[in-house]
């Protein structure tokens, strides 16, 4: 093994008095590790002072151990021997802080993860191993630093990436809060996907009502900078301190000019089906997103304005007596700078390309959920009457399908999307209101209704409605003499069924909106193989990102309801809230440090660095550490050809200190 | 059976009387089995508790009214009693014989119904069940001597068939209630 020149001083080292803790975790380890005997063998290394273990080392009396143990023999040093750092390092730094020792001479050797749990079949080797886990940790604490955390400038304002019903409840609720936000949304108006709904379970409120008064809300408060028709494209720096290139989209209208008068869209001679209405209604080239949109002004659509195509019509501009048409205008990226981001980018519904099942697109009167709730929106294309797209009948058999895409790991999602149980229901219900004399089959695996008042709404509207559940998968759908067949099977009756529907609905699953993957890697936050915002932790950090200063709210992070949506939205902005309370920010000092005289300059590190934190100082003609955006990742310190750089309390001679404790054993055996 | 069921052709109003004559809200029924883990007779039923309720849900009349369960069960009401949902299957299967009987759907099982008129006759006469008189009445109606003659014997040695009847006080109030029964 070669060691580093400049490493080679280490013999010289000055006895500290170190402390033991090792933790039972309730039977977790001691269920496994003979603790007794690993407490006793590590208590008579020499520079031990104390060695002791305790059923719950991260209960009150546990960590009062600790501190009595530093306080009455002084120790410079402490290991506990517990859980994964993840966990309890906090706790146990904490304590040792409150009796004056630094924080960071306190180490985790962690035997539950990485030893009992894997090991729980051989109790003796497990045992050796976790004392091996604790010598090699007290090597790591006899060279560790005392540190600072390192202190960081922050920004005080929030970017929120979504306008929906997410990114808007957390704006408000950071705007309330006194912080300035900037909203971004890339539709020409605020709402999402709750415009399109009708009403929602489990109160059957209208939608939009709600929504457009939050909308409002947001649209006059002077702590929200809102940006609609506009997307990120570029975000630079660190918690605290982000830099955006935010850019708005040609709208081609001067709304600060426009009206609203809605002349441009009356007399607009283009319509196309709308993606709003779900393929059920038309839109025209100049339009709102919907009739009451807030911001409720117009923007041309490029690809179906004659002006663009082929430069044939001005009409609109003709009408506007504001003059307020910008055929001319283009895109314009603005830049800003925030503290700390909230990705609510919410979902889509399985797309109907990749379906390829159920006669989904080839049969007119199969549609999804989201085609029904604007079928049953007043303002929708059918004035809130459900009738067959293919003959604009009144469908007397209706078929719900839910489960579509959703919990099928081979060919499609294997999660569940969470809200189609409850809004098949509604739906059904509804259906049930306006056709008194229909029927509803509704076709399902499971029915999964957690929230509140949510399995009470579902039995009354089975108790109330007459609803037909149908236990089992459908197998097959076809056209057959203006009727829609359906083929599937009860399981609950063990009977093949079919059902002549005059109209089907499909519960598609619930998948994140397009383009989250580049805004992950812009972000360098991450998503999981669906395309999900990973949590820091499922349980304990489930807003945060992986990435420090970027939270998440809604549907972008997992497939949820109205209500959870607006839970965790304001759980994230309470979270912001709590981060920019103040001007500095305190950061983990366990980032990477140059020796200045070996560095070379040969630049390895800048461009190793996946964080941007390395630079090279020009004028000194060496590599420096950007100690805000560093995470201690280690990449740098491997890549330097020189070992000039090293990592804070986790430098080479500690790593090689470490591997030789464990070396060493294996040679015994 | 058929292979498919097709769910058109399916007696939609099956459900909606059955509810009313037993005054069971038979769609609250969601399948917990709780019924069927605990009745007796299920294991000899040809269509269990459970099922009988999906059927109806379903709209599968014949199949439910021609069955021989819902001669079966004895009425000991334990799934009543479990019910998370407070059906009362009892009652139903009252509900669902006496519909048998209106459609003059015969029942599977030989010589149920004599059983069961010689249960009622048994009361009326007494205001209780005299078994030793009720299970003459039904061999004379049946004309079934020998089935069961043994198990019989035995009751009857262990002093579960008494000579003597027991009587009720009001049997003018039980006569009435038969009277009032039959308008």
């Amino acid at each position: 093994m070669f060691y580093p020149l400049r490493l080679t001083i280490y013999d010289s080292r000055i006895m500290k008095k170190l402390g033991v803790f090792i933790c039972h975790c309730g039977v977790n380890i001691a269920g496994t590790v003979d603790v007794k005997s690993v407490a006793g063998k590590v208590g008579s290394v020499g520079d031990v002072a104390h060695s002791t273990d305790y059923i719950y080392m991260c209960s009150e009396p546990g960590q009062q151990l600790i501190r009595e143990a530093v306080r009455e023999k002084g120790l410079e040093g402490v290991v506990v021997a517990c859980c994964s750092p993840s966990m309890h390092e906090n706790t146990f730094r904490k304590a040792v802080k409150s009796e004056g020792m630094n924080p960071y001479l306190c180490e985790i050797a962690n035997i539950r993860e990485q030893c009992s749990w894997v090991h729980q079949k051989e109790k003796e080797k497990a045992t050796e191993k976790a004392e091996e886990i604790i010598l090699a940790t007290l090597e790591k604490v006899r060279e560790n630093e005392k540190l600072e955390a390192i202190s960081v400038s922050i920004n005080r304002s929030v970017l929120v990436i979504g306008g929906g019903i997410a990114g808007m409840t957390a704006a408000l609720d950071l705007a309330e809060g006194g912080y300035e936000v900037i909203l971004l949304e890339k539709e020409q108006a605020l709402g999402g996907h709750m415009t399109q709904l009708s009403r929602t379970f489990p109160d059957l409120h209208p939608a939009l009502p709600d929504l457009l008064t939050k909308a409002l809300e947001i649209e006059k408060h002077p702590g929200i900078d809102l940006h609609c028709y506009s997307e990120m494209e570029d975000v630079k720096g660190y918690v605290g301190n982000f830099e955006l290139t935010i850019r708005k989209k040609a709208t081609h209208v001067d709304w600060e000019k426009c009206n609203e008068c809605g002349l441009c869209i009356r007399d607009c001679p283009v319509e196309y089906v709308s993606q709003f209405e779900r393929g059920l209604g038309v839109r025209k080239a100049i339009d709102l997103l919907y009739p009451q949109s807030v911001p409720h002004k117009p923007v041309i659509h490029r690809s179906h304005c004659r002006y663009f195509i082929d430069g044939s019509c001005r009409r609109c501009e003709e009408v506007c007596p504001e003059k307020a048409i910008r055929f001319e205008q283009e895109d314009e990226r603005i830049g800003k700078k925030v503290g700390a981001i909230v990705v609510a980018t919410g979902f889509e519904l399985y797309p109907r390309e990749r379906l390829g099942e159920y006669g989904y697109g080839e049969i007119p009167d199969v549609i999804d959920g989201l085609a029904l709730e604007r079928m049953l929106s007043v303002d929708g294309p059918t004035k809130g009457r459900i009738i067959r797209p293919s003959d604009g009948k009144v469908p007397k058999e209706m078929v719900f399908i839910q489960c579509v895409a959703s919990r099928d790991p081979d060919r499609y999602m294997p999660y569940c999307s969470r809200i189609c149980c409850m809004y098949t229901a509604k739906q059904a219900k509804i259906y049930k209101e306006q056709v008194p004399d229909g029927q509803p089959y509704i076709f399902y695996m499971d029915i999964r209704s957690d929230g509140k008042g949510y399995e009470e709404f579902l039995q009354k509207t089975i108790e109330e409605k007459g609803l037909l559940y149908l236990r089992g998968r459908v197998s097959r759908v076809f056209q057959d003499d203006g009727k829609v067949r359906v083929l599937g099977v009860d399981t609950l009756t063990g009977r093949m069924v079919e059902v002549a529907a005059d109209m089907v609905v499909l519960a598609t699953a619930v998948v994140p909106s397009d383009g989250v993957k580049d805004l992950a890697a812009k972000l360098r936050a991450t998503v999981d193989r669906h395309g999900f915002w990973t949590e820091a932790h499922i349980k304990l950090y489930p807003v945060e990102s992986s990435t420090k200063g970027i939270y998440l709210a809604g549907c972008g992070q997992s497939p949820k309801d109205i209500s959870d949506t607006v839970s965790q939205a304001s759980a994230t902005a309470s979270k912001i809230q709590a981060l920019l309370s103040t001007d500095k920010l305190l950061q983990d000092p366990l980032i990477a440090f140059v020796d200045e005289n070996i560095c070379s300059g040969c630049g390895i590190c800048v461009e190793i660095c996946p964080y941007e934190a390395r630079e090279m100082d020009s004028q000194r003609g060496i590599s420096v550490v950007h100690s805000a955006l560093c995470q201690g990742c280690g990449a740098c310190i491997a890549a330097c050809p020189n070992f000039a750089c090293e990592l804070r309390n986790n430098s080479s001679i500690q790593t090689l200190r470490m591997l030789d404790t464990f070396v060493t054993a294996g040679a015994r055996e | 059976m058929e292979a498919i069921t097709e769910m058109n052709k399916m007696d939609a109003t099956f459900l909606e009387e059955a509810k009313k004559r037993s005054g069971e809200d038979l769609s609250l029924c969601y399948q917990c089995l709780k019924c069927t883990a605990g009745c007796p007779t299920a294991p000899i039923m040809d269509i269990r508790p459970n099922n009988i309720i999906r059927m109806i849900q379903m709209g599968m009349k014949q199949e439910v009214l021609g069955s021989s369960a819902i001669w079966l069960c004895v009425s000991c009401e334990t799934c009543g009693t479990r019910c998370p949902n407070k059906i009362d299957i009892g009652v139903l299967m009252d509900a669902l014989r006496e519909m048998a009987i209106d459609e003059g759907i015969h029942a599977k099982e030989k010589n149920i119904h004599l059983l069961h008129e010689a249960f009622i006759d048994s009361i009326r006469r007494g205001g209780r069940v005299h078994e030793a008189t009720m299970l003459i009445d039904y061999k004379l109606r049946s004309k079934d001597f020998l089935t069961d003659l043994v198990p019989g014997m035995m009751l009857f040695m262990k002093g579960k068939i008494p000579l003597l009847p027991s009587l009720v006080k009001g049997r003018g109030e039980i006569k009435r209630i038969f009277e009032r029964c039959k308008k």
